[in-house]
């Protein structure tokens, strides 16, 4: 009899441990986003009047920034759209290394956009400033549209899309300096390899698991 | 003991019947009379606009406080949210139309009641598993509970009865 309790109770309690252990194990902030691999949604967005503050005030073509924005303008490069708020701490964090990156990759058909998520414009513009200004420019976003399009949880979030114009990568936390070469970098790469769609998902799992820090990537 | 055997059994069938209640019973008006026809999409009286927004809204997950629906919650984000439901309910789009917009840009997680398919189906099936077994425990403790208490001292129930009848 109790040993025929004893596998009861067990029968009972490994099934529990184990799906407990399982979900401990996970990141619970690591949701997989259904955007890879997906064409990136459009946007045409207002300039955040003042940005960028600093750097060559000229867009890819040389000609003068426009007053909006639009991803299609961007077709056959690689973008780098940067989710920020001025009341996101995290945010202070990566907006060096972003400004870094984008000055970096700037010859190699490289955009990068801020995208200002529910913040007030003079708020985002100040923010931008105290941070020792941005060389790239930052966008409003009214009602959140882009965000919600793009499926953002919150601030930061920074979004890989490559030259076929599908999201390639989701970062969720903020970018270190590693993890945008690395993820730039393959996108470079990865066009002589013919699209990159695939290498999706599975690289964004990586990135999501250790947001902030990613040391054991190196950098190149 | 046959008694407390039956109100056992009447507060399982509660908790049954509460447990196995659809998440979303409540009224679905433009489910009935197939809202997907293009024809009836211009003209959605405000009210049912509003109800079907509630109704569509409360399925789906506030993305910034997680455990609430975007009804419920006050958060602005909540809030643009809803205001896109409103939007596509009011353009005459489905519920699974709509729920498919929001799936395909937040993934599954943005439902709060996962489909019930594949490994979600453990949810559905666990409770209810679970309900059973503990209703099975119940009743086979009950059962010996109630065997044993006779068995144990007839004569001494039996004596107290005549005592007090006697005093």
């Amino acid at each position: 009899m109790s040993w025929l309790r004893a596998a009861l109770g067990a029968l009972v309690a490994v099934p529990i441990l184990a799906l407990l252990l399982f979900g401990m194990g996970r990141d619970p902030r690591a949701i997989d986003s259904p955007l890879p691999g997906r064409p990136a949604p459009g946007f045409e967005l207002a300039r955040l009047e003042g940005t960028p503050t600093r750097g060559p005030l000229l867009d890819a073509a040389g000609a003068a920034l426009p007053d909006s924005f639009s991803l299609r303008a961007d077709s056959g490069r690689i973008v780098v759209l940067n989710f920020f708020a001025s009341w996101c701490l995290a945010c202070r964090a990566e907006h060096g290394p972003l400004g870094e990156a984008a000055e970096r990759y700037r010859d190699s058909g490289v955009s990068f956009y801020g995208i200002a998520y529910q913040d007030r414009p003079e708020d985002a513009l100040g923010w931008i400033r105290g941070m020792g200004g941005q060389v790239y420019p930052a966008l409003v976003d009214p009602g959140s549209r882009t965000a919600i399009e793009y499926g953002l949880w919150g601030v930061p979030e920074t979004f890989f899309l490559g030259r076929d114009g599908r999201v390639a990568y989701k970062h969720v936390g903020p970018v270190s300096r590693a993890l945008l070469a690395q993820r730039i970098d393959a996108l470079l790469e990865g066009e002589v390899a013919g699209g990159d769609a695939a290498t999706s998902s599975p690289g964004w799992q990586r990135g999501a698991e250790a947001p902030g820090a990613t040391p054991e990537l190196g950098v190149p | 003991m046959s008694a407390l055997r039956g109100a056992g059994c009447a507060a399982l069938m509660v908790i049954a019947t509460g447990a196995g209640a659809p998440a979303h019973a409540a009224g679905v008006p433009w489910q009935a009379r197939g809202a997907d026809s293009p024809a009836d999409r211009p003209q959605i009286p405000d009210s049912i606009v509003e109800a079907r927004t509630r109704e569509i809204a409360a399925g789906l997950r506030c993305v910034v406080c997680l455990g609430l629906s975007i009804e419920d919650s006050p958060a602005e984000l909540a809030r643009e949210m809803r205001a896109i439901v409103k939007e596509q309910v009011a353009a005459g789009r489905t519920r699974a139309e709509i729920e498919a917009y929001f799936v395909a840009r937040y993934g599954e997680f943005v439902l709060l009641a996962p489909r019930p398919e594949g490994f979600n189906l453990l949810v559905y099936a666990l409770p209810v598993v679970a309900l059973v077994l503990g209703a099975l425990f119940v009743v086979g403790f009950v059962r010996r509970w109630g065997g044993a208490e006779p068995d144990a001292s007839p004569q001494g129930t039996g004596a107290e009865v005549s005592r007090t009848r006697g005093g």
